[in-house]
Order: structure tokens, then C-alpha cells, then sequence
């Protein structure tokens, strides 16, 4: 069946110029001028069109945790937010460290079809750190897997480490590293310093953080292996980051929104909203993480959403789980704290929120430039927006640290191969799913 | 005050009236057994979810002396131990109208958490949680010194005395509490112990620290406040073993000798005796230990009294 063409008119692009997109079931066919025809029409006024965003690291729940969030409630959100495709980590029940789970969860998305939901695998059976995953059968199957990642767990056994990052050069795949000595972080629960000190909470020592991330770069140098860093939250890794970059070494890094703009002084009355791991750090760090995706040593913002149901933040710090939700946040954060503040263009936001994180998975077919011929992944944004955050999500989980704060910049509009999933800043019906 | 949940929001005014009111029952409790009719009609329940033998008794005592009903819970042996949330436990006790809810409790911020909550209207009493904060020892403390060192005076708080707390500062809850309330009250407090136990971004709280017990005992202190040292601390590579930490840390009969007569020993309880301080030292005139547990009543009393009484003057 074909649909209807749709036309954005009066859109500007990342690179300031105004044009019109026509898109012809699910690619790009023309962009300028487009002659009058019968069309779905779109209008652009006052909207930058980008390449619909791509998050490296979201996590869905399904199968194993649908209490907190499904692959259909998660994709939905991920629409909201802008993207068009999000990768979905390996910490669910059972694990997706074989190839039926990762299938099962490329089905499930697909049948969402709110975006391209590409499981990662776990580096380790069950996430015990102890044997390999099936990584050449993830990767062989239908999900393709590339990625890799105990995310949640570190992967802290270095001779492991190693041969996870030796076995899949053989199929160019990528570790994604959630870089935390377990020894160095045991019981903890904030960035240590003195208001840990003063609350009495075990504390998360940022070397803890760089001396998992100054290992692998020189386990990834030595074995010519592809390392991507997840969640970077201090100083000091961006400096080893920046030194391993000059040094060439295959390392990406990415930073999510919320150690771009919430530092630890949150924690101070115990709210446990504020409890996420890697932990909140100090200002000094959310400068040099800031700078750092300015100046390309961080390679991109991906989310680490994490939903979590309300009993598990509706109790004291100690007992609360790790983790906030940021799918629908996330560009709003980033515009706040990168293109108002100056540090970045928005050709520079379309890289870090789509381009680059599509390569570091390689997926050709997710954040392409908006040309003729590409996939119709596109998000329209009015940057002169400011709103209020409000409770209200796609999400199942409401463990958003952001209610109630003043950020820029909205999702109007969200197109997924040519389906528009959200227009007006509703989500719409795809499909056969129930309302809820 | 609404709450007593932490002595580093707690101000001097107030950190005084709640000494004088202590100080008030502290008399009578001493001279006459009978009971104050002032939280007559009132609910207060003390919550355990943590062992502890003195502090129970203590606000147990404290709340019957001032006429008031008391229920205690206790972790062990309620529905806790089958899984019920802390949130669960406090909706329960609200149902049954307490008026106020002294909390003991293995993590830290939980008397917060349940202060900010709309679980309960209740006054919350903070009586230990975790490594945070364990308020009323430190009023404790803080009477006891008053009381030994300027028992005539009409000094209100404690400026111009010299104090240091000794031992495993890091998991402390009784040495954060004095920290700030002994401050707060215009002492000047100092910190000794080995380097894993006295991390050193405490700095900024404190006006020194010593590595090293001999060297600080020739600063010739005021008060000297031995904390008890735990056993897992060892087994967790904090000290490499009691002995090394007895030679090193321990308030030993010989360095106990080289200190000024009028220097005053406290311990917060429980001791270990011939670990972190000598049994001679516990026994001897310059100790107040027996003092801290006397006094620790009529400050319960105090904090009771000011939380839940609605002055009418």
C-alpha cells in the first residue's frame, strides 16, 4: 500500500538554510523547491529538521522488568524524545546474551514500530563476568548485534576484558564498557567527597571510574580493538579519553544529559530521585564533560534511560534503585546546556544526538544526512521553545529528575521511515496496539 | 522545631534551650522520681530497625517520665524481616495517631526521608541512622562537657574549650553529630586517627587533624572522645589489627598519664575495654561515661518535651 507523500515546508536544516523535504514512503525524494501535489502536509515555520536521533544506551526492561517499562511504552517515549532508533541494553531477565533473546527483542520492536530498536548484547553469560556471551551468534543473527556491554556491570576482569575485545574484531564489533571497579565502589551510593562524608553515604570514588577506563584504552591500543566508554561522569576520564584519542586509539566515549546538567548538591536531602550510577558528580566535572563533547573528545549524548516503578524510589536512599529516565529530555538538555550556552552548533547537535552514534553501531541506514535518497528519519524541533517539565510521559516509569525545571527547546514532530510518530507533540497510533 | 533529624541544621538557640531544659530535668530526675504530666495523652513509638540497648531504654525512660504512651518496634520480630518497606511500617503507626516517631535505622537519611514524606505527620526523632547522624548523643556530649567544665558559670555553650574526637571517624555517626554540634556551640574540635578512618576532605569541617594520638595529646585538649572501633574494620583493611590499633590509637594508661588532671574522657558506648581505651582510663575521675548515659536521659526528655509541647507562655 502506498501512502500519501509527505511535505515539510519552511524547514531549516542543522546548517541554518530553509528548504522543503518530500518524502515518499519511507526515503527522502526531493529537497527544495517542490511542485504542488496531493500531499500530508507539514509545516516547518519556526522548525530545524535533523536527522532523527539515535541513543546507544536505553534501557527497555522487556523481557524481564515490564513493571517498569515495555519495548512498546520505551519506543514510544524514545518518539517523543526525537529519536528514530535506540539500542536496547543487555541487563533484562532473561539476559540478552544469546541470540533468541536479542531476536525476540528486535521482533518485539519492530512490531512497536515507533523506532529501530537494536538490542545490544551482554559481554558476559548472564552478566556474571565470567564467561563470554554468545557474541559471534548475537552478531550472526537476525539482530546483527555490534554492540556489546555488561552495562549496569563492569566487565572488571582484565584478562576478559581482553579477549572480549580481541573475539569481536573478527566481526568489527565495539565493547561498551560501564567503566566501575567493583572493589573501589562496594556498597556505594554518591560521588565521594564531603557531602558524602556529611550524609554519611559510602561513596563512589571517581578513581574508580579512571583507573577501569585508563585500562581498557591501553588493552584496546595494545590489541588494535574497538572500546566505546559508556556514561563518562568525571573529569579525569575525559582527560584519559582525550590523551587516548590523540594517541589513536579506537576509543568513543559518550556522556548522558543528566551528568551534563545535575550535580551531586541534589543528593543533599536524600531524594532518591537523584540516586543514578555513575553517581551525580561535582560542577567542576559537568565543565569538563560539557567541553569535552564540545571539543570531540566525548563523541556523543546517549541516555541511559532507566526506568525504574515508583516503590523503587519511594523509600530511603539506601534501599532506592539506581537510575533516572531521559528519552523524552534529552535534546532539551542538551540544547540547554551546549547550543544556548554556546559550546556547539547544531550541525554539531545532529552529530553527537544522531550521526556519530549511528556509526559507532554501524547502522547506515540511522542517522544519515537529510539528502535525497536517505532513510526519512527526521525530527523537527522548535529550538524557541522554553517549557516546563512536566509528569506527563510515554514512559511507564516517572522517575524524572527534571519535573518541574526550565529547559529549551521542543519535539514537534518525529518521523520514523516515513511514518510520523509524533506530530504536534502527540504521540500517534501505529499499528494495532492498545491505547495504554 | 518540627523535627530533630540532624545537629547541622540545628541552631545555637536552640541547641542551648534544648541544654537548659536537659539540664532542668537532669535536676529533677536526680532528686525527686516523680513524673512530669507533660506529654500525658500523647503517642510516641520507638522503631528499631537496628540493635541497640541504651538508646532504646534511654528514650524509653525519657518518654514514661514525661507521662507519655510508648510503643516499641522493633525490626526483628515484625513483618520488616518479611519485607514490608520502610514506607509500609511508618503509614501503619500513622494509622494508629503517634504523635511522635523515634527512628533508629541502618541507612542513612531514613529520619529524613520519613520527615519529607507524606507518610506521617508524626514529630520524627532521629536516634541514630546508618553513618549519618545520631543528634541526641551529641546533646548528650555536649551537656556532659557543660556540665563538668563550666558547671557554675554562666556560660551558655561551650567557646573556648578544645576538644578531640578519636578513632574511626569515617563510619561515625556519634562523631559527625558532635562535629557540627560542638562547633555550633563555639568549640573548636579536632580529629585523630589513622588516615582510612579520617578521610581528608573532613578537613573542612574540622579545625585539625592528627595522624598521629601522642603528638595530638600534647596539644593538651580539653575533652578527649574515644570512638569504639568495630572488628570489621579490620577485617576490611581500614587497620591492619586490634593490636596495631590499641598501640597506636588506644587511650592507654601511659599516654592517659601524660594528660592534664582536668582533661575530661568521654566514650559514646558501647566500649571496647583494652582496645580503643584502657579500663583504668573508663574508671577513672577524669571519665564522665557513667555521666553521658545519666544525662542521656534528661536530653531525650528535653528533645521530647520541646518537640511536642506547645508553650503557651
Amino acid at each position: 500500500m502506498s501512502k500519501q507523500p509527505i511535505l515539510i515546508t519552511n524547514v531549516e536544516l542543522a546548517n541554518g538554510s530553509v528548504t522543503e523535504i518530500l518524502i515518499e514512503n519511507d526515503v527522502i525524494t526531493q529537497i527544495g523547491v517542490v511542485p504542488a501535489g496531493s500531499y500530508d502536509q507539514i509545516d516547518g515555520t519556526g522548525l530545524k529538521a535533523l536527522s532523527g536521533f539515535v541513543d546507544l544506551h536505553t534501557h527497555l526492561r522487556e523481557p524481564g522488568f515490564e513493571q517498569s517499562e515495555t519495548i512498546l511504552t520505551g519506543s514510544k517515549a524514545a518518539a517523543m524524545g526525537g529519536y528514530t532508533c535506540v539500542h536496547a541494553m543487555a541487563n533484562t531477565n532473561p539476559v540478552a546474551d544469546n541470540s533468541a533473546v536479542v531476536e525476540q527483542v528486535l521482533a518485539q520492536g519492530n512490531a512497536a514500530g515507533y523506532v529501530q530498536v537494536q538490542p545490544i548484547g551482554a559481554v558476559t553469560k548472564n552478566l556474571e563476568g565470567k564467561t563470554l556471551a554468545d557474541l559471534g551468534r548475537m552478531n550472526e543473527s537476525l539482530a546483527k548485534v555490534t554492540i556489546f556491554s555488561d552495562d549496569g556491570k563492569c566487565v572488571s576482569d582484565s584478562l576478559l576484558m581482553r579477549r572480549a575485545l580481541e573475539y569481536v574484531k573478527a566481526f568489527d564489533g565495539v565493547i561498551a564498557q560501564h567503566a566501575q571497579d567493583p572493589q573501589l565502589t562496594h556498597n556505594a551510593q554518591m560521588n565521594e567527597g564531603e557531602l558524602s562524608l556529611r550524609l554519611g553515604l559510602t561513596g563512589w570514588p571517581q578513581v574508580a571510574e579512571t583507573a577501569i577506563i585508563a585500562r581498557d584504552v591501553l588493552l584496546a591500543e595494545e590489541l588494535d580493538s574497538k572500546l566505546h566508554i559508556c556514561h563518562l561522569s568525571t573529569k579525569g576520564s575525559v582527560e584519559i579519553i582525550r590523551w587516548a584519542k590523540a594517541k589513536g586509539i579506537k576509543v568513543t566515549a559518550e556522556v548522558t544529559p543528566h551528568h551534563l546538567l545535575l550535580t551531586e548538591d541534589l543528593a543533599k536531602d536524600y531524594n532518591p530521585i537523584y540516586k543514578v550510577n555513575p553517581p551525580l558528580r561535582t560542577q567542576a566535572d559537568v565543565i569538563a564533560l560539557r567541553e569535552a563533547v564540545a571539543d570531540g573528545t566525548i563523541d556523543i549524548v546517549a541516555t541511559d534511560h532507566a526506568p525504574h516503578q515508583a516503590e523503587s524510589k519511594d523509600c530511603e536512599w539506601a534501599e532506592a534503585a539506581f537510575g533516572m529516565v531521559g528519552l523524552e529530555n534529552a535534546a532539551s538538555i542538551v540544547q540547554t546546556t551546549l547550543v544556548d550556552t554556546g559550546l556547539i552548533t547544531w550541525e554539531k547537535f545532529e552529530q553527537i544526538m544522531s550521526r556519530r552514534p549511528a556509526q559507532i553501531s554501524g547502522l547506515s541506514n540511522q542517522g544519515q544526512a537529510l539528502e535525497v535518497g536517505s532513510f526519512a528519519n527526521i525530527v523537527l524541533i522548535d529550538p524557541k521553545a522554553s517549557s516546563v517539565v512536566s509528569g506527563e510521559t510515554q514512559s511507564k516509569s516517572n522517575n524524572n529528575p527534571y519535573l518541574g525545571m526550565t529547559l529549551s527547546g521542543k519535539v514537534i514532530h518525529t518521523i520514523f521511515r516515513g511514518v510520523i510518530t509524533v506530530r504536534n507533540s502527540q504521540i500517534q497510533q501505529i499499528g494495532n496496539h492498545n491505547a495504554a | 522545631m518540627k523535627h530533630l533529624l540532624s545537629t547541622e541544621d540545628l541552631s545555637k538557640t536552640d541547641a542551648i534551650d534544648l541544654l537548659d531544659l536537659a539540664a532542668k530535668f537532669a535536676v529533677t530526675n536526680h532528686s525527686n522520681k516523680t513524673k512530669s504530666s507533660a506529654l500525658n495523652g500523647l503517642l510516641v513509638a520507638n522503631l528499631f530497625f537496628e540493635d541497640s540497648t541504651r538508646t532504646r531504654f534511654s528514650f524509653e525512660v525519657a518518654a514514661k517520665r514525661l507521662s507519655a504512651d510508648v510503643l516499641n518496634f522493633t525490626a526483628k520480630g515484625s513483618s520488616v524481616s518479611k519485607g514490608e518497606s520502610l514506607k509500609d511500617t511508618i503509614l501503619t503507626l500513622e494509622a494508629m495517631g503517634v504523635d511522635a516517631l523515634v527512628i533508629r535505622h541502618q541507612n542513612s537519611g531514613a529520619a529524613q526521608t520519613i520527615a519529607a514524606s507524606s507518610w506521617s505527620n508524626a514529630a520524627v526523632i532521629n536516634a541514630g541512622d546508618g553513618t549519618h547522624q545520631h543528634p541526641t548523643q551529641a546533646l548528650t556530649d555536649a551537656l556532659t562537657i557543660r556540665d563538668a567544665l563550666k558547671p557554675s558559670s554562666d556560660q551558655k555553650d561551650l567557646s573556648g574549650l578544645r576538644i578531640l574526637i578519636v578513632g574511626d571517624v569515617l563510619h561515625s555517626r556519634v562523631a559527625r553529630s558532635n562535629i557540627f554540634l560542638l562547633k555550633t556551640l563555639g568549640a573548636t574540635v579536632s580529629l585523630c586517627g589513622p588516615a582510612t578512618l579520617i578521610p581528608s576532605k573532613l578537613k573542612h569541617l574540622v579545625d585539625e587533624i592528627y595522624f598521629n594520638f601522642d603528638s595530638a595529646l600534647r596539644a593538651e585538649f580539653d575533652v578527649v572522645m574515644m570512638l569504639r572501633i568495630q572488628s570489621e574494620r579490620m577485617q576490611s583493611g581500614f587497620v591492619p589489627n586490634s593490636i596495631e590499633y590499641s598501640s597506636l590509637w588506644g587511650l592507654t594508661e601511659e599516654r592517659f598519664e601524660t594528660l592534664p588532671k582536668t582533661t575530661l574522657i568521654l566514650h559514646p558506648g558501647p566500649m571496647n575495654r583494652g582496645l580503643e581505651i584502657a579500663s583504668a582510663v573508663a574508671d577513672s575521675e577524669q571519665s564522665a561515661i557513667v555521666q553521658q548515659v545519666r544525662h542521656g536521659v534528661a536530653v531525650r526528655m528535653a528533645v521530647l518535651h520541646k518537640l511536642l509541647v506547645r508553650e503557651t507562655s
